[in-house]
Parts: structure tokens; sequence; C-alpha cells
């Protein structure tokens, strides 16, 4: 896939966010994820029933960058059971640390295959993922 | 200003530096200065009865003469710290904790630096005083009328900064000193803005205590000063203790200390950095501070006069006349843009500059800071603004 289009993605996704209309009137399970050493503040909104992300959104001030991934990993995970979205995140996560991982599982995220090459926008992709994570493996214990 | 660049090593790196409100680059003789220190006479301070320890006394201690005269302090009335955040907090836990009372007042603005606000507030949980503030103008300025409304007779502070970090306002200090005084009240000023830029005179201005860093006036890392004027430095309670500042002990009930300054400089100092900091005086004192300051404003409306041009561009401080200049650009995250002009080997800040209070007031949480110092150039700004003027080529190339 060429770098245009991967641009193309990412423009879009933070131009026109999935699900990005997250609040606290849901009464969803709130996570947020923000970072001090970029400025980056995300709050993500998850409803998980049966196993299940029934419904997830967020809202916030983030870059681009930061907002696309986010948009991907909503559109990536909803409706998807807890254990396989961890598997996704997993996989991806393993993907921006430069390990094995399956590039079919990555869906509009593969427009972030060579984001390692710039570190310093390593923790904007990464900084949605690291907090529903850990919801996640709190439902996966249950 | 331009000759002045090739006194800064850090140029050679074709970077286009335009963060100087974090910190400034160096110049040659404070390298040379620090180098010096460390390859010819490394020695301890306040100790040695050798040469080279009696050379870093005596370098020592004229560092601290030219700060004092280079804010027209009394040479006893300059301390060395490790920069504004620790002068702030000495101030804060060494002097008013144990003057103020529950129920006192200490006026700060939503606009100071961090180092400014914390301090307070903690202060405040410990001992119930109250932190107000004084509201801003519409230009987010504080002004003589504004002061005197937030003032009651609780008031036994103003702590603020000289120039902000990200408005970037000039404050009326002398005024501000003027009814103050006439008031009984304080002045604490953070000069980690204004001192780089602009002289000070704490004796024409009477300005009580001042904090600034070196790193931020072409100085090195590490060191900062604590003015206070004499009478208030001496009821100064030391936080730490140790060495270099006692002058006896025998029990905890026969501790005798030092005067002024040693008194406030437990252990050994950061001599290198205070005889880089000295040469960083020697330095803006030959280029001239009113050169500064005026090159820096002309340099500064250069800049605003060309941004205001491009739609997009909602500059956040327009009115301010320091070499600050803050805006946003419609629908590009502040940290996108400068990812972008990073790209092009240009610095600039992205973010809340540690003003966090500072969005509530105006609504805008993050910025974009430009923030020049006298090296910077016309031909810097116009290759800044010309990468900024094409709105297309940054969403394209901001990821
Ligand atoms: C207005 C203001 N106050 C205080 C500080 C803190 O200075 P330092 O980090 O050198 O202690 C800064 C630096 O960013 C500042 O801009």
């Amino acid at each position: 896939m060429d770098n245009e289009f991967k641009r193309e993605i990412i423009l879009e996704n933070f131009q026109h966010p999935f699900n990005k209309d997250g609040n606290d009137e849901l009464n969803y399970e709130k996570v947020n994820s923000n970072n001090e050493s970029c400025i980056d503040n995300i709050d993500i909104y998850v409803n998980i029933k049966n196993n299940t992300i029934e419904d997830i959104r967020f809202n916030g001030e983030a870059c681009a960058i930061s907002t696309a991934s986010t948009s991907i990993m909503l559109k990536n995970i909803i409706n998807k059971s807890v254990k396989d979205s961890i598997k996704y995140i997993e996989n991806f996560m393993n993907m921006v640390n430069e390990l094995e991982y399956d590039e079919n599982l990555l869906n509009e995220a593969v427009a972030f295959t060579e984001i390692y090459k710039q570190q310093n926008r390593k923790t904007c992709v990464t900084l949605p993922y690291i907090g529903i994570l850990k919801i996640l493996k709190k439902y996966d214990k249950q | 200003m331009k000759e002045y660049r090739y006194d800064f090593p850090m140029f050679n790196n074709n970077i286009i530096y335009l963060d100087n409100g974090a910190t400034t680059f160096k110049p040659n003789s404070v390298i040379d200065a620090v180098n010096d220190y460390y390859k010819n006479y490394s020695a301890n301070a306040h100790r040695g009865d050798y040469t080279i320890s009696y050379k870093v006394d005596v370098n020592y201690e004229n560092a601290r003469k030219k700060v004092a005269d280079f804010i027209n302090a009394e040479f006893e009335e300059v301390v060395f710290t490790s920069g504004t955040t620790e002068s702030l907090n000495m101030i804060v836990n060494g002097f008013f904790k144990k003057l103020l009372e529950p129920g006192d007042e200490v006026l700060i603005t939503k606009s100071e630096h961090a180092s400014n606000v914390l301090p307070w507030f903690k202060l405040a949980k410990e001992t119930n005083i109250k932190i107000s503030y004084i509201e801003l103008d519409e230009n987010l300025h504080v002004t003589i009328e504004n002061l005197i409304n937030s003032v009651n007779e609780r008031t036994k502070v103003i702590s603020i900064a000289g120039i902000t970090n990200v408005v970037g306002d000039e404050r009326p200090i002398d005024e501000i000193c003027k009814f103050a005084h006439a008031n009984n009240i304080f002045v604490v000023i953070d000069g980690a803005q204004l001192v780089p830029h602009k002289k000070v005179d704490v004796k024409k201005s009477d300005i009580d205590f001042l904090a600034f860093s070196g790193h931020k006036m072409c100085g090195p890392t590490g060191i900062g000063v604590l003015y206070g004027k004499k009478e208030f430095l001496d009821k100064l309670e030391p936080i730490n203790m140790g060495g270099g500042m006692n002058e006896s002990f025998d029990s905890e009930n026969e501790v005798y200390l030092k005067e002024l300054p040693n008194r406030l400089e437990a252990g050994t100092p950061n001599i290198a950095g205070a005889i880089g900091l000295g040469a960083a005086v020697d330095y803006l004192s030959k280029i001239g501070m009113n050169n500064i300051f005026n090159y820096e404003k002309k340099l500064k409306s250069y800049l605003v006069d060309k941004l205001i041009k491009l739609s997009y561009i909602d500059i956040i401080n327009l009115e301010s006349d320091s070499g600050i200049v803050s805006f946003n650009i419609d629908g590009i995250f502040s940290q996108d843009v400068a990812f972008y002009l990073n790209k092009y080997n240009i610095c600039v800040r992205a973010g809340n500059h540690c003003a966090k209070i500072l969005k509530k007031e105006t609504g805008i949480k993050n910025s974009i800071r430009v923030s020049l110092y006298f090296y910077n150039t016309y031909e810097e700004i116009d290759k800044l603004v010309e990468l900024l003027s094409d709105k297309e080529k940054i969403m394209k190339e901001m990821i």
C-alpha cells in the first residue's frame, strides 16, 4: 500500500472520526488516555455486555495521528468479543513495536505500519490502546 | 542582531529555533567559561586552602556580583538556586509559610506558570491561606484597576510573572509594587520570561522577591537566582540544611548559620552553572538589554503582521508586547503543526505551556507558541510564514 493511501486513511479518520461523540451521560465505563510528553487527551467510553463490546465511543482533543488511531481502533473492536479485541490490540502493539504481527487483522490500521520510523509519533498511535487494554483485561478475567 | 549568531555553535546545526521561552542556546563564551572551570580549576568552593579552590571562590562570588549588578541588587541579595522553580518554592515555603496566617490571601492570575501556582496551592492546603485571582482583561492582561479590585484587607502577597509564558504580556510591575507596598502587600515576581528579555532594576521597581532561570538567558541549565530584599531574605528559613551554610554546630540547640547569601546555599553549589551564568550576564550586557527588548518587539510585529493575513490563523495574544506569539490554525491540532514544522528543522512549542488554569479562562486548551530571542532573524520568520501559508501543505505533511 502506498504512503499516499495511508495518509488518506489517517486524514479521513482525523476529519471524520468514528463515534467521536462520547460523553458522561452514556453511563459507560470511561477511560482517560493522556500523555504528558504529548498533549493528547482522549476519553474512551465503552459498554461491555456478555463479554462483548456492545458500544464504544470517544471524545477529547488530540493530534491527527491519535485521533485517527482511536477512530480506527474503535471501528476494529466494536461488536467484537473482549477476547478478540485483546487479540486485535496485542497484534497492533506488536506491529508498532516491530515484532511479528498479522497484517490481515489490522484493516484500516495498516495506515500505521510505518509509524515506528517516527519515534516521536509512536506515543500518539498507541495512546488509545493503552487505556482500553486495561479495561478489557479486567473483563477477560471475569 | 544577526552578527551574534556566530557566537552560538547550535546554529551550525541548521536549526530555526523558535522555542526560546522553553530554553535558549548558549554562546561560546558561556560554554567556554563552564569548560574552563571543569578543565582548569575544578575544585570545590568555600573550603579550599589551595590555589585552584581559591580561584573557584573568586569566580563563583564574582558571578554573583555580575548577576547582582545585572538586576541592580546588592551582592548578598542574590542567592543561587537551581532555577525559577526552586527559587519560588523557597520563597513560598521558607518565607511566606511562617508569615501568613489562616485566612490571609495570595493573589495570582490564571495565566501563571505551574511553578508560580503549585507551591501556593500546596501552602493553601497546609495552612488554610486563600488563593485568589486577579481578573484578566479581554486581552488576558493584568490592569491596575483589576488589581485594585481584587485586593482586600486579607491580601498579603501578589505573586505574578513579569512576562507570562503563553500570552507574553508584560505586567506593570512598578505600579503594582507601588500600590502593593502602600497597602502592606508583598510582591513576588516570577522573572523567568522577563529577566532574559528586558532590563530589570529591582531597586527602581521596588520588587520584594524575584525568581529567574539561567538557561532561559543564554546560561547553563540547573542554575537560577532567588533575589530578595535583604530584610526579607534574612528571615527566609533555609529549606536545605547542610555544609557550606552553617557557622558551627554542637548539638541540635546550638546550630549557627552563616550570613546571607551562603546561609541559603547548603551543600556544594552548582559552581559551573553559576560561573556560566556570570558569563551569560556579561554577554547579554554587552549586547544591551534595551537593544534586545526593542529588537524582539520589532521581530514580533513583523511576524504578527504576516500571520494576521492568513485567515485560518487565530492569534491568541495580538496585544502583547514581548517576543511571544501564540496561535492556532483552524482545524489542525497544534501539535501536528509543530510536527510539520519540525520536518523543516523549525522548533516551536505546542501545548498548554505549563499554564493549565489558563485554559478555563480562554477556552483555548492548546496552542502553538513561537518565542523569539535576539538571535532570531527576519529571514527565519519569512521561512516560518512561508511554511504556514499553505494550509493544504500542512494537512498533507503533518502526518
Ligand atoms: C513564566 C515561567 N515561570 C517559571 C518557569 C519555570 O522555570 P524553570 O523550569 O527554569 O524552573 C518558566 C519556564 O518555563 C516560565 O516560563
